[in-house]
Formats: structure tokens, C-alpha cells, sequence
């Protein structure tokens, strides 16, 4: 009885996190457009547009093999897991020990591993361009996102999030600076994987500096809905974790009753919304940069996330 | 066990006598393949029953050899792990190459060599004195040399070889070093003498140092790797999955054999050196491979890759059990031997890809391949499931060391040198961007040969593979699966071995629930393959059943959108070059990429040129003025040559006396 | 409430290391001058911190000299200088970002190293991480002048050395002599600041002119 408790607790967490992303992309969209002094779409158009997306044919290119259309699904279920191993409202899900802190990075490694092998499929030059560059954006900002999660795992002692957000919400740790660092670090990953400003532009096509944008050109129909809600499943999870590690208030633990879910539940949704004001007024603020600086911007991520775990493994020793 | 272990070396070794009179069988081949296979399973037995059983050492003294010593042979656990590894690898490449042999113009060339490198291969690992273990080394270098040479008409094979040669001899002189080091001057030869002996630290150190650039050269660590991109392409590729996935695993062998049996505890600042080499290592190897253009190549500078991890995880378990930490030091140990495993699953899987690859098209350069996935669909397959494994991904099994030896990482906070508390967050880092780069470099692997459009008629008129050659590669894939989700297994399976030499071992696996690891407390951290690969595939499969019921499932087809640029040319689409070009460009300096853009003035017809230019600086910097120096040194020494009899006399002479001075001061 | 007054301490002298690798990481003149006003602005609240928890009211002193010449006059006073003199916006480096940010952390390395062997017999852990963090904050500066060309940015690392010292200085409970070194540091600044100007870059702009590079630009006359 308890273990289908349990089961149920873990489907709702995998539900919120699909329901609400889309939302979250949504909400970003319209605070950037009112902060330009626009109305902006509404924030449910996100879900209007799945919903289109789903509808229309899939147009495949002539040489498109099953890759291109298996890795959607691949990347959409990678992406959903590793979102639903974040705490959102309650920790201490039933699976939440299946893969750490670690293991999620890879998760999320693995879906754009899948998505550069899709972009490659057709053979097109915008495919192989995109691909080329997520993979060198993927491959300074893993180390950096890695080295951020060794701070964390060294201060909580533990790279399990579960234990990780009930040590911090503890109040035992008090202020630390290399968990400053690590979550700056944390930030400026968010930043580049989910293709935002400065890094990469969501909002723009046919244009030399895109990323992501440029990898999912072939896509149409089903395949694109689910690469989009992927890509909105993976913001709203780096939202989600650095919530829940800098803000780790309200988190439900999970003997808690359905208040406390509900408690839980409604702090998430506040620091959701929170999240993606910042996340707006921050890249309205800023000018998308060269390709080429951007190792630099990952590269002071990759530098705290190292100098924040040189700094506990030193402070150990005292 | 012993009794059959050495049956099927003999057995091994008197197949590579038969092949050499097989001239005249037209099935030469598959029966020597044949019958390697099955001796190799054998060991895979063999291994797997001593460590089940968790038997006690067994040895054997067979009169062969020095009159005085004999050669000493023996199976404990840590030989029977690698027995596993060597098996395995040699049985799937044997499968591999009854089907792929049969495209060698020269079947003779490799034939009697391929037999008795496995057995030299077998004797290194089962070898308990250092003159056995010195004699199967040598043996094992020069069949594999003879195998690199099997295209000898090509000249880059030929200096390949040679350097090949070059670099295997320093490698002996450096392991004949360290073991008369070890055996000190009273010539305890046997390991068992050898474990016993008092040693001051110096010694240790000095020996370990000759061991790093012994085992080091033959495994590939940084700088002694300059061999190996170009040695263990040259082979065939059966030839070349065992280089890479097994021969390197030898080597592991022999420097876990010292550093960890054979010496005493050694020193912390011993592991400094390790630790710094194999996270260089790791990420040197790995920009090479995401900048080369050949597809065996790649392979080869992703083999120096995980060559690196392993020696980190080496380097970890020898702080820990220097600082008494002994059942983190098992951690460490049980990662670095689980890569060690897992990179011999994968590597060979992938060399045997480019194999099968060569085969169909008759390219290795990936410029011109490309379009595969249509034309072999399951090479296809089993080379997606080798690049997902090698690019560390859960949930197969490479992310599964790698995990392993992160946890690792997370628990050396409590060393307690300073020196170690830097080194080991940045070693940690460096491993991290090792792995995230084998992920781009695999990406462009798969990509280029696999994806896209195919880039010459070469390759747009490949066809599939042989049976024999696909059996081997699902069989490999099949593993690199198993390894990943029931990692468990494996773990408990190679504890004998870490209990052996650390007299400590990771926390048995066998009782946690739905195949979860947990290496050191499920507070801490734990990771289950088993489930994330089922949870994947639920969600995947409801996603899917889901789209299917609710969207619209009309498929067309229809010309490449492509932003509105129809039909271009195949050239257009990224290639191995422009593909590497951002992380080549981030990466300059380490590996010294120039580029260079000559553009035609205005009004000029003649072409833009660019060219890229990349440069290993261990061979320009270090080599090359290296080998200017022996030149000169030759050249001086030449006059030796004409002297008369006297003056030779009289050189015999000084050596004499300075010989004896010199013992005489030494005692 | 003791450790929260260390910690809080300690976060302080933290963000000041990490606004000293915010500094080396600007590539823009303008941008540079807002980091350091920004560190010289968390210097303040580091020292007002101090002399809250110290109870010493002298550093208030030494806090308000912070506030008001380095965050305020100072970056104000170069900001017209860069802009009446027309020096180029950019920040010439020696060598590139990333390297001079791996330096950066060697040093960063190396000063805990040295604090915690030197301080081994001190009994606050974080204290001794304090000492380590200014020790940062001078080498860092130290390293900044090093390895960038122009003057100004020569400029900025020397103060941001000096916010370095005055870290130590004011975290040391019983240091002497806090404010006037500070008083003293920062008239010596306004001596090097006006020095610079009236001679250094007069010889610059005898060398590089500026305006010579409108002409390939080709947008001007």
C-alpha cells in the first residue's frame, strides 16, 4: 500500500514537471515582451503551439534514417527523467536514490548527445554547424556543471539531491562562499545548455550564430513538439535544482501529508515564476556574444566551480 | 586450473607453429581463428571459475628457462580479472576475424602470429618471476610489432613499426630495470621473493618511475604515447581491437601487479606522478581524437584517452592506501579496473566497427564516408551502442566507471597532504572535460561515417557486413549493455582481486535492490543503471503511445529543407574538419592547431585556401630533438669504428677498470 | 550568532576574491571600472562588517574611505579621463582571459597553501581562510597589472591590490593604524592615478593615436 503511495507521489512529480514547462517558457516570453514595452503572446501560447505541432504532418527529409526519428523520443524521455529526479515540491521520492546529482549531468548529456547525431542525420551544413558548436558549448560547460556538483556533494556530503536539499534546508550549513560559487557556476551552465542569451538566441532562425535552433531545423510536426517540450522540460529543471539548492525553503519532505504537498507545491510554482523573471530581465539585459567568446563565459563557470571545490577540499583539512 | 590455463597457452602457441605450415589450406584461417576463439573462451572459464570459487593462488613451476629458476606460474585473483579481460577480448576478435580475414590479401602475414600473441599475451599475466614475465613482454611486443607490419608495402606502416620497435624496447629495458631494482642484489627473482623484500623508499620510488614509463609506453600514457596513434591503426583491425582493448590491458596488468602486490605501501607523493599522468593523459588523448580524420586514428587517441582515466583511478587507489584509507583505495582500484574492462568491451566493438567499415567501403578517412546507417544498417546499431558506451552515458557501461571513479574523487577530501587536496579537485576537472570531449569526439565519430549523406561512391555502395563479424559485435554491444545495468555483478565478481592486493574491497553489491550501486553509503550516493534504462524506456514508450494516439501520423517525404539551400552537394555538409573546428579553436594552444586563410586579392580567380595545421608538441618538442641528439651522438661515435686492435684493446681495457672502481666504491 | 558573524565575515571576503576574478575576466574599459567600483563597494561592507563585529568604531572610518573615494570618486574620475582622452575602449591583454584565469587560481592555490602553513597555530579555521582570501585579492590584483598593457587597468589591479591589504588589515582584530594606512594608500592612489595621466599617457598618445584608426573603419570622413 505504502509503495503504491509512493508510486503515485513519484507519477505526480514526473506530471507537474511536463505540465508546468511549457509554462515556464511561456512566462519568460511574456515578461521579456512587456519588459520591451510589448504584450507578448499570452503565457498558455506555448501549449497552444504543442498543440498545433501535434496535429500537422511530419514532412521527413528524403534521406532521414530511424535515427532522426527514434531520437526525439530518446531525448524527450532522457530530458523527462532527469527532470523528474530534481525535487520540485517533496524530496525523498520513491526514486529519487536510482541516479545522483552526477548521473542526472549524464542524463542530460545523453539527450544532447542523441539530439547532435539527429542534427547530423539529414546532412545538411545548418545540421552539422549547430552540432558542432553545442557539442563545444557541452564540452566546457559539463566540467563546469560536474565541478559546481562536487561543491554541492562535498558540502552536503552526499550527491544524492534528496540528501543534498534536506541538508541545506537544515539551516546546518550556514553561508558558505564556494557554495556561492557553485551556484553562479551552476547559473552560467543553466544559461548555455538552455540556449539563452548571451550564449545562444531561442528567438531567432537564419542566422549565423545559432545553436540550437540550427539542430532542429529538419524537424516538423510530432518530432519538433517533442524536441520543444524537451528542451522547456530541461529549463524548467535547471530552474528547479537551482531553486531548490539556493532557495530550499518549502520543500516537502516525504512523509509529509498532502498540506504539505500542496505547501511544497505552491512554493515551487513562486520560485518557478521567480526563476523566470530573473531569467527574462537578465537576457534582456544582455547582448548575445560572439561564438567564440563564449569559452570564456563558461570558461569563469568552469574556474569557480573549480575554485569553489579546491576551496572544501582545502577547508577539510582544518 | 592452473594445469589448463597453461594447457591453452601451449595450445596457442603451437597453433601459431601450424599456421606456418596452413600455406596450402584454403580454410587456414577460420580454423586458426576457430580454434583461438575457443581457447580463448576457455580462459574466459578458467578466470571466471577462480574468481567464483574465490580459490586460493594457485602456481606451478615448469623447468624451462634460467636452470636455476625455472619459470614460475601462477593464477590468483587479480590474474584471473585480467584472464577474464584477455579472454573475452581475444575470443570476440577471433569470431570477428573468421568472417574478416577472409578480405586479407595475405592471410600468412597475421596467421601465425595472431595465435601466439594471445598466448604471450596469457603467459604475461600468469607469470610469477620476473624473468617469465620479462620474456612473454618481449614476446607479446614483437608478434604485435610483426602483426602492425602485416601492410608493410604502405611506408607510413613501416615507420609506424619502427617506432613502434623503438618504443617497445625502451619500454623492456625500463621493466628489466625496475625488476632488478625489485630483486636487489641477491636476485630473489620470484614475485613471492619479491613481495617479501625490504626496500627503501627511494628504491620504491625509483622502481614505480621505471614502471610508469614501461607499463606507461605500452599502455600509452602521455608523452610515451606516439606509438600508438600510428602503431595500432596500421594492424588489421581485429588485430587492432586487441592492441588497443587488450595489449594496453596488459600493461595495466603489469603496473598493477608492482605498484599494488609487488611493492610495499608506498609513499603519498609516489601517487603525485600517477595521478598527474593519467588526468593528462586523459585529456591530451582526447583533443587529439577530436581533431584526426581517421577513423582507426580516433580510436587510437581514444584508447590514450581512457589509458588516462585508468591511471587516475591507479593514481587515486595508491593515496588512498598510502594515507591507510584502504576501502577507498578499493573504490579507486575497483573503478580503474572496471574502466579497464569496460574500455576492452567498447574499444574492441569500436575497432571491429572500423573494420567492418573499412571492409564495405575500403576508406578509414571520414571525409570520405558518410550514409552508412542506410546502406549497414546494424553495423549501424552496434557502432550507436559502442559510441553511447565509450562517450560515457548512462545507462551503459562506461558511465558506470566513470561514475565510480568520481565518487572517488568526492571522497579524498579526507587525504590529508595538502599537495593531494589540489591535485585531486583539478584531476577531477581535467576527467570531467575528458569525458565530456570523448562525447563530442564520438558525436563526430558516428556522425560523419554513419549520418548524413555519403560522401563518395565508396561509400554510397557499401553493403553490410559478414555474419561472423556482426555475431563479434552484438555479442561485445550485448555486453557493454550488461556491464551498464547489472554493473553490480561485475563489481562483486572482481572483489577477490581488489582484496588480494589491498586486503580490502568495496561493499558487496549483490544485495541492493534493482541493481543499484552504492560504493560507499546509500546516504552518500547510489546509482542504479538497471532502473534508469527501464525508466527511460517507459517514458520513452508512454511518450511514443502517447503521440501515436493523440497526433496526427501522417509521414511525408520530402527534399531536405535545409533553410531553402536544395540539393547541395555532399561536400557541403560537415566533415571531420569542420566539424572539429570550435573545439579545435578553444583547444589551440594545447595542441598547437594553426590555421591558416589564403584569400585571392579582389579580381583574382584562384581559390581561397585554408589549411589547419595541429601538432603533437610531446613529438615536435621532445622527440624530434631527442632523436637529433642520438643522431649526433652516432655520428661522433662513428670514429669508434676504424680504430686499431690496440686501441681497442685499450678501450676494453678502461671499461674493466671502471667497472671495478666502481664496485669498489659502491661497497 | 557568532557563527553567522564569521560566516557573513567570511562571504564578504569571498565575493571579494571572486569580484577580483570578475576584473580579470572584463575585456571593456567602462566594464572594468564598474567591477572595480563594485569591489571597492564589497571591501566597505567587508570593513563595516569588521568593525560591527569587532566593535571597533575606527573602521567605520576606513569603510567610508572606501565607500566614498574608491567606489565613487575614483572610478568617476577615470571614467571621464577615458572618455575626454579618447583611450581605446578595449583592455589590451598580454595573454588571453582563460589562462590569465588559470593563473589566477594557481595563485589563489598558492595563497591558501602559504596562509595555512604560516597560520597553522591560530585556532579559527575561517579566520586563517580570510587571511588566505586577502592574500588572494592582492595577488590577483598583483597579477592583473601584470598581464594587462594600458594604463588604467594598471591602475585598477594596483587599487584592487590595495583593497587586498586593507582585507587583512581590517580582519586582523587589534591592528593598529588601520585608517591611516588606508588614508595613506589612498592619497598615494591619487598621486599615481594624476601621475599617470599627466605623463604616462601623454607619451601613449604621442605613440598611438586613436583617431588614425577612423580611417580604416572607413565609416568616417
Amino acid at each position: 500500500m505504502e509503495l503504491i503511495g509512493n508510486l503515485v507521489l513519484q507519477g505526480v512529480q514526473m506530471l507537474v514537471v511536463l505540465a508546468l514547462a511549457p509554462g515556464l517558457t511561456g512566462l519568460i516570453v511574456k515578461v521579456k515582451a512587456r519588459l520591451m514595452r510589448r504584450r507578448g503572446p499570452s503565457i498558455l501560447q506555448p501549449y497552444r503551439d504543442l498543440a498545433r505541432l501535434m496535429r500537422k504532418d511530419v514532412v521527413l527529409a528524403d534521406n532521414a534514417s530511424w535515427l532522426f526519428r527514434a531520437a526525439p523520443y530518446m531525448i524527450f524521455s532522457a530530458t523527462w527523467v532527469a527532470a523528474a529526479l530534481v525535487p520540485t515540491f517533496a524530496i525523498g521520492l520513491q526514486f529519487s536514490w536510482t541516479a545522483d546529482l552526477i548521473a542526472l549531468v549524464a542524463l542530460l548529456g545523453s539527450a544532447r548527445f542523441f539530439l547532435a547525431l539527429a542534427s547530423l542525420d539529414v546532412g545538411t551544413s545548418f545540421g552539422g554547424l549547430g552540432a558542432s558548436r553545442e557539442m563545444m558549448i557541452g564540452a566546457i560547460a559539463e566540467p563546469a556543471m560536474l565541478l559546481a556538483v562536487f561543491t554541492v556533494a562535498l558540502i552536503a556530503g552526499s550527491t544524492q539531491l534528496s540528501n543534498v536539499v534536506a541538508f541545506m534546508s537544515s539551516g546546518e550549513m550556514g553561508i558558505r562562499v564556494s557554495m556561492g560559487m557553485a551556484l553562479i557556476a551552476l547559473i552560467i551552465v543553466a544559461i548555455a545548455e538552455n540556449a539563452r542569451i548571451p550564449v545562444d538566441n531561442p528567438a531567432t532562425h537564419l542566422e549565423l550564430t545559432m545553436v540550437h535552433e540550427a539542430m532542429v531545423l529538419e524537424y516538423s510536426g510530432r518530432h519538433l513538439a517533442m524536441i520543444e517540450l524537451a528542451a522547456a522540460l530541461k529549463l524548467l529543471l535547471y530552474v528547479a535544482l537551482i531553486g531548490c539548492l539556493a532557495a530550499p525553503w518549502g520543500i516537502a519532505p516525504a512523509d509529509a501529508g498532502p498540506a504539505g504537498f500542496v505547501t511544497g507545491f505552491l512554493f515551487f510554482l513562486a520560485k518557478l515564476a521567480a526563476g523566470g523573471t530573473l531569467l527574462a530581465i537578465f537576457e534582456t539585459s544582455v547582448a548575445k556574444m560572439r561564438v567564440f567568446r563564449i569559452p570564456d563565459f563558461l570558461g569563469v563557470g568552469l574556474m569557480l566551480g573549480l575554485l569553489g571545490t579546491l576551496l572544501l577540499f582545502v577547508s577539510r583539512s582544518l | 586450473m592452473i594445469a589448463f590455463a597453461v594447457c591453452s597457452v601451449l595450445c596457442l602457441l603451437g597453433l601459431s607453429l601450424a599456421a606456418i605450415g596452413m600455406r596450402d589450406i584454403r580454410a587456414a584461417s577460420a580454423i586458426v581463428y576457430g580454434a583461438s576463439g575457443v581457447l580463448c573462451a576457455g580462459l574466459v572459464v578458467v578466470g571466471l571459475r577462480v574468481l567464483a570459487t574465490q580459490a586460493d593462488a594457485e602456481s606451478m613451476r615448469v623447468p624451462v628457462g634460467l636452470p636455476w629458476l625455472g619459470a614460475h606460474l601462477q593464477i590468483d585473483a587479480l590474474a584471473a580479472v585480467f584472464l577474464v579481460l584477455l579472454g573475452t577480448g581475444g575470443a570476440a576478435a577471433s569470431l570477428y576475424a573468421i568472417g574478416y580475414g577472409r578480405h586479407e590479401h595475405a592471410p600468412l602475414r597475421v596467421l601465425p602470429f595472431y595465435p601466439g600473441f594471445l598466448g604471450a599475451m596469457t603467459l604475461v599475466v600468469l607469470a610469477a618471476d620476473a624473468f617469465t614475465f620479462l620474456l612473454s613482454w618481449e614476446v607479446m611486443s614483437l608478434l604485435s610489432w610483426a602483426m602492425v607490419l602485416t601492410h608493410h608495402r604502405e611506408e607510413e606502416t613501416r615507420s609506424a613499426a619502427y617506432l613502434y620497435l623503438v618504443m617497445a624496447s625502451l619500454g623492456t629495458m625500463m621493466l628489466l630495470l625496475a625488476f632488478g631494482l625489485m630483486a636487489g642484489a641477491a636476485g630473489g627473482y620470484e614475485f613471492a621473493a619479491m613481495r617479501e623484500a625490504e626496500r627503501s623508499p627511494g628504491v620504491a620510488a625509483l622502481v614505480l618511475g621505471l614502471m610508469m614509463v614501461g607499463a606507461g609506453s605500452k599502455a600509452g600514457l602521455v608523452p610515451l604515447h606516439v606509438w600508438l596513434p600510428v602503431a595500432h591503426p596500421a594492424a588489421p583491425s581485429h588485430v587492432s581491437a586487441l592492441m588497443s582493448g587488450v595489449m594496453t590491458k596488459v600493461a595495466v596488468y603489469g603496473f598493477v601487479r608492482v605498484a599494488f602486490d609487488l611493492l610495499d605501501p608506498v609513499v603519498w607523493w609516489m601517487s603525485v606522478p600517477v595521478i598527474v599522468a593519467g588526468a593528462g593523459t586523459a585529456v591530451m588523448g582526447i583533443l587529439f581524437a577530436n581533431v584526426d580524420a581517421d577513423a582507426k586514428r580516433i580510436l587510437a587517441y581514444s584508447t590514450i584517452e581512457n589509458i588516462g582515466v585508468i591511471f587516475a583511478a591507479l593514481g587515486l587507489a595508491l593515496a588512498f592506501r598510502a594515507n591507510g584509507m584502504d576501502v577507498l583505495a578499493a573504490l579507486a582500484l575497483t573503478a580503474g579496473l572496471i574502466h579497464a574492462m569496460n574500455h576492452m568491451l567498447f574499444k574492441s566493438l569500436l575497432f571491429m566497427v572500423a573494420g567492418a567499415v573499412l571492409t564495405a567501403t575500403g576508406r578509414q578517412d571520414l571525409d570520405a564516408l558518410g550514409g552508412l546507417i542506410h546502406r549497414m544498417p546494424k553495423t549501424a546499431l552496434l557502432a550507436l551502442v559502442g559510441v553511447t558506451a565509450i562517450a560515457a552515458l548512462p545507462p551503459l557501461n562506461g558511465f558506470v566507471s566513470e561514475w565510480l571513479l568520481f565518487q572517488a574523487v568526492l571522497q579524498s577530501p579526507n587525504l590529508t597532504q595538502p599537495g593531494l587536496q589540489f591535485l585531486v579537485p583539478a584531476a577531477g576537472g581535467l576527467l570531467a572535460l575528458a569525458a565530456a570531449l570523448a562525447a563530442a569526439c564520438f558525436v563526430r565519430f558516428f556522425g560523419v561515417i554513419f549520418l548524413g549523406r555519403p560522401r563518395t561512391n565508396m561509400a554510397r555502395d557499401a553493403a553490410e557486413t559478414d555474419r561472423w563479424s556482426l555475431a563479434a559485435m552484438a555479442g561485445l554491444a550485448l555486453l557493454c549493455v550488461l556491464a551498464g545495468v547489472v554493473p553490480g555483478l561485475l563489481i562483486d565478481l572482481i572483489a577477490p582481486a581488489i582484496d588480494l592486493v589491498l586486503g580490502a574491497r568495496m561493499p558487496a553489491q549483490a544485495d541492493n535492490a534493482w541493481f543499484t550501486l552504492v560504493p560507499v553509503a546509500e546516504v552518500q550516493s547510489s546509482y542504479s543503471g538497471f532502473l534508469v534504462m527501464v525508466f527511460v524506456a517507459i517514458s520513452g514508450g508512454a511518450a511514443a503511445a502517447a503521440v501515436y494516439r493523440f497526433s496526427s501520423r501522417r509521414t511525408r517525404r520530402a527534399p531536405a529543407w535545409d533553410c531553402g539551400f536544395p540539393d547541395a552537394d555532399p561536400i557541403t555538409q560537415y566533415g571531420a574538419g569542420s566539424f572539429a573546428q570550435p573545439i579545435r579553436r578553444v583547444m589551440a594552444p594545447m595542441i598547437a592547431a594553426r590555421e591558416t586563410v589564403i584569400m585571392p586579392p579582389p579580381g583574382d580567380m584562384g581559390p581561397a585556401r585554408h589549411s589547419v595545421v595541429t601538432e603533437d608538441l610531446a613529438w615536435t618538442r621532445l622527440y624530434l630533438p631527442l632523436s637529433a641528439l642520438v643522431g649526433l651522438a652516432a655520428t661522433r661515435l662513428n670514429a669508434l669504428q676504424f680504430l686499431t686492435i690496440r686501441r681497442y684493446l685499450a678501450l676494453v681495457f678502461a671499461s674493466l677498470i671502471l667497472l671495478l672502481t666502481g664496485l669498489t666504491i659502491w661497497n | 550568532m557568532d557563527g553567522y558573524a564569521f560566516d557573513i565575515a567570511h562571504l564578504l571576503s569571498g565575493s571579494l576574491v571572486l569580484v577580483s576574478f570578475m576584473m580579470i575576466y572584463q575585456d571593456r574599459i567602462y566594464a572594468l571600472l564598474n567591477t572595480f567600483a563594485m569591489q571597492a563597494v564589497v571591501l566597505a561592507l567587508a570593513v563595516a562588517w569588521q568593525a560591527f563585529i569587532q566593535g571597533a568604531p575606527h573602521l567605520y572610518a576606513t569603510a567610508a574611505i572606501a565607500l566614498v573615494f574608491k567606489a565613487m570618486i575614483v572610478p568617476w574620475a577615470l571614467h571621464r579621463m577615458v572618455a575626454r582622452m579618447g583611450i581605446q575602449r578595449q583592455v589590451e591583454t598580454v595573454t588571453g582571459v582563460v589562462p590569465t584565469m588559470l593563473a589566477g587560481m594557481g595563485l589563489v592555490a598558492l595563497s591558501i597553501l602559504l596562509m595555512l602553513q604560516l597560520t597553522a597555530a591560530a585556532e579559527s579555521a575561517l579566520a586563517r581562510e580570510d587571511l588566505a582570501f586577502a592574500l588572494s585579492v592582492i595577488l590577483l590584483g598583483m597579477l592583473m597589472m601584470v598581464t594587462r598593457r594600458n594604463a588604467v587597468t594598471q591602475v585598477v589591479g594596483f587599487m584592487s591590490l590595495e583593497n587586498g591589504l586593507i582585507l587583512a588589515a581590517a580582519g586582523a582584530q587589534g591592528m593598529p593604524l588601520v585608517v591611516e594606512i588606508s588614508v595613506a594608500f589612498s592619497v598615494l592612489i591619487a598621486m599615481i592615478v594624476i601621475g599617470v595621466f599627466l605623463f604616462r599617457i601623454r607619451e601613449r598618445f604621442d605613440s598611438v593615436d586613436v583617431e588614425t584608426m577612423g580611417e580604416f573603419r572607413g565609416d568616417r570622413p
